[in-house]
This record gives C-alpha cells, structure tokens and sequence, in this order.
C-alpha cells in the first residue's frame, strides 16, 4: 500500500519562520541575516557598522556561534543590544533555525529596534536552507577566500540579495582577483548588488550602510 | 551538515502519515524528492536515516530519492531552461534578472507499506 504525503521537510522551520516574521512586521522592525564562511569578518564589519548606524538607527544584534561569546563582546561596544547564542559547547549545529531566532528575539525589546541583524554561525552550506523570518540576507566573502566560492556554493549566492566583498585592503599583497570574483557571484546570482570594503579601513562603507539605512526606512514591506 | 535533523523531520513525517489503526505496519519505501541544489549529501543522509530509524516501524525501509534539476526562469525574457555548471545566466538573453523554478525541494514524497 502507497501513502501519498507530498510534505516539505522543512516545514516545522518555515512554519516558525512565517511567525517570526509576523512578529518582526508587528514590531516594525527590519530584519537582516547575514552569512559568510568562518573568519569573513562579519563581526568586524558589524562593528564598524554600528558606530555610523547608532545612534540615528537603533539596532540589536543576535549571534549565533557554536562556543564562546567573544563576538557578542565586541559586538557590545558599539552600544547595540546584542544577544549570544550557543548551539553547544562542544559541536553543536550548523546554522541558526527559525525557533532559535525566535528564542532570542523574544528576550530583546524588539519595539525599541528599527534593525536587528543576524550574524549567523559561520558556514556558507547550512544557513542558506534555513529560513529566521528576514527580510534581507546578505553573504560577506573576503579576498582571502577563493574567487570561486561562490561557484562552489552556489545555493549561498543565489538566496543572497546582496553581498559583500570585505578586506579588501588586503589586495595588493594577494593574487585575489576581485572582478573574477564579483563576475562569479553575478554567474551564480544575475543581478546581485555587491558592496565592495574594508571592515578595517571602512574604505567602501557607505554605499553599505546607505543601503541598510534605505532598507530599514522602507522596513522592506 | 544537518542530515541527522533531516532524518528526524522525515521519520516524524512519516510516522504521522501511517494511519493509526493498522495492526503493526512496516515501511518497505519512503519516496523523497530532493533538489539538486538542496544542502543535502544523499549518503549522509542515507546513513542518518539508517541509524535514527531502528526501533520505529520504517527500520529497515529503503530510502528511494528522486533528483529534481535546478531550472530557471528569465525575468527578462521569460526564457526557461535547465542550470548546469552552476551558471545562472540566462542562455537566451545573457541580461536578465532570474528567477529559480526548482532544485530547492527537501519534501517526504510517498512510502510504501509492506503488504
């Protein structure tokens, strides 16, 4: 006998995900995941970004990392509210899910917030599949990455609406070809703006965080 | 990476869809369909099941997975057609903005019951 189910697996996710989202649109607040391999600088991008952001937009940050709250430290610094999350002390998962956002969201004052960015664990496989409720989802990839990352995880570039190409101070002392590597990202995602910076220098910062401002004026809706 | 959850979700799915008033059921087949963009490693996978199913009544049960192709769509020119080697240009037009029809799917397609 053949039972017919037709169900998506990742339904109990997106289920959550579709609330989250209620959740954030209720509070009117935008919501940026942000992902990247380990050692991108997301969180050095992050920090550099809050300082031109805060006061004049009010952000809290949620980060998610197997061990240690190193990054919420930093994070701290700046004046945001930041909330760590640990998948496990030893391992632990690959990715944030919808439940874990949801988890963390809740502890914040979310009404206070006009942007709360998501500084997901560091991995371009998993969080690509896993929907929080976003708005927005930006890849960071750094130049002392490969130019062709993003053909080797493509599913990463392609979920993106926008990417950052950081570090790139660092490209006089690289064989880093930057165009190569931005015509991969638009292979992979036709039409996909790319923020080209220095999180270090903040050469390239304000086109990116001209564009988060326009977002969270927008709210995305 | 996260195949055991994978696994999990999929033994749940497909506990609920037995009806609950058969006299011990057994699963011979779960039939999954699986985007070959889906961050998904089928032997993982395959691995996964085999262990977290023991003790459930899909012990045993062959897992048969159907490759779905990654296709898109042109914006711009609404020209459709089938994506390899990762190139998401449009063949057609080489300009437009795309949109993904398929390749993504992670679903729990049919099981079959032994009789």
């Amino acid at each position: 006998m053949e039972i017919n189910i037709q169900k998506r697996v990742l339904e109990a996710n997106e289920t959550m995900a579709d609330k989250n989202r209620r959740l954030f649109k209720e509070k009117g607040v935008f919501v940026l995941n942000m992902m990247s391999s380990p050692g991108s600088g997301k969180t050095e991008t992050l920090c550099k970004t809050l300082r031109r952001l805060m006061p004049e937009v009010v952000t809290g940050v949620i980060v998610g990392d197997i061990c240690t709250r190193n990054d919420a430290d930093r994070l701290e610094t700046t004046g945001a509210a930041v909330v760590q999350i640990n998948t496990d002390e030893f391992g632990g998962d690959c990715h944030l899910a919808a439940h874990l956002i949801e988890k963390s969201a809740l502890t914040m004052d979310l009404a206070a917030l006009d942007l709360l960015i998501v500084e997901n664990i560091g991995n371009l496989v998993c969080p690509a599949e896993f929907d929080i409720g976003e708005n927005a989802k930006v890849v960071v990839l750094s130049v002392t990455e490969g130019e062709d990352k993003p053909l080797k995880y493509p599913l990463m570039f392609q979920v993106a609406d926008i990417a950052i190409l950081n570090k790139i101070d660092l490209l006089p002392y690289l064989d880093f070809d930057a165009k190569e590597a931005v015509d991969n990202m638009k292979k992979v995602h036709p039409g996909l703006s790319v923020f080209e910076l220095s999180a270090k220098t903040e050469e390239g910062m304000e086109p990116w965080v001209q564009w988060l401002k326009d977002s969270v004026a927008k709210k995305g809706y | 990476m996260h195949e055991m959850g994978i696994a999990q979700q999929m033994i749940s799915i497909a506990l609920e869809a037995i009806p609950k008033d058969l006299p011990d059921p057994r699963v011979e087949r779960l039939n999954l369909r699986v985007g070959r963009m889906a961050a998904v490693v089928e032997d993982s996978l395959k691995f996964c099941f085999e262990i977290i199913s023991k003790d459930t009544c899909l012990e045993g049960a062959e897992l048969v997975i159907e490759t779905v192709p990654v296709k898109a769509r042109c914006r711009q020119c609404h020209h459709e057609w089938e994506v390899s080697d990762v190139v998401f240009t449009c063949p057609s037009c080489e300009k437009g903005e795309i949109e993904v029809l398929s390749g993504r799917e992670l679903e729990v397609a049919s099981l079959e019951l032994a009789d």
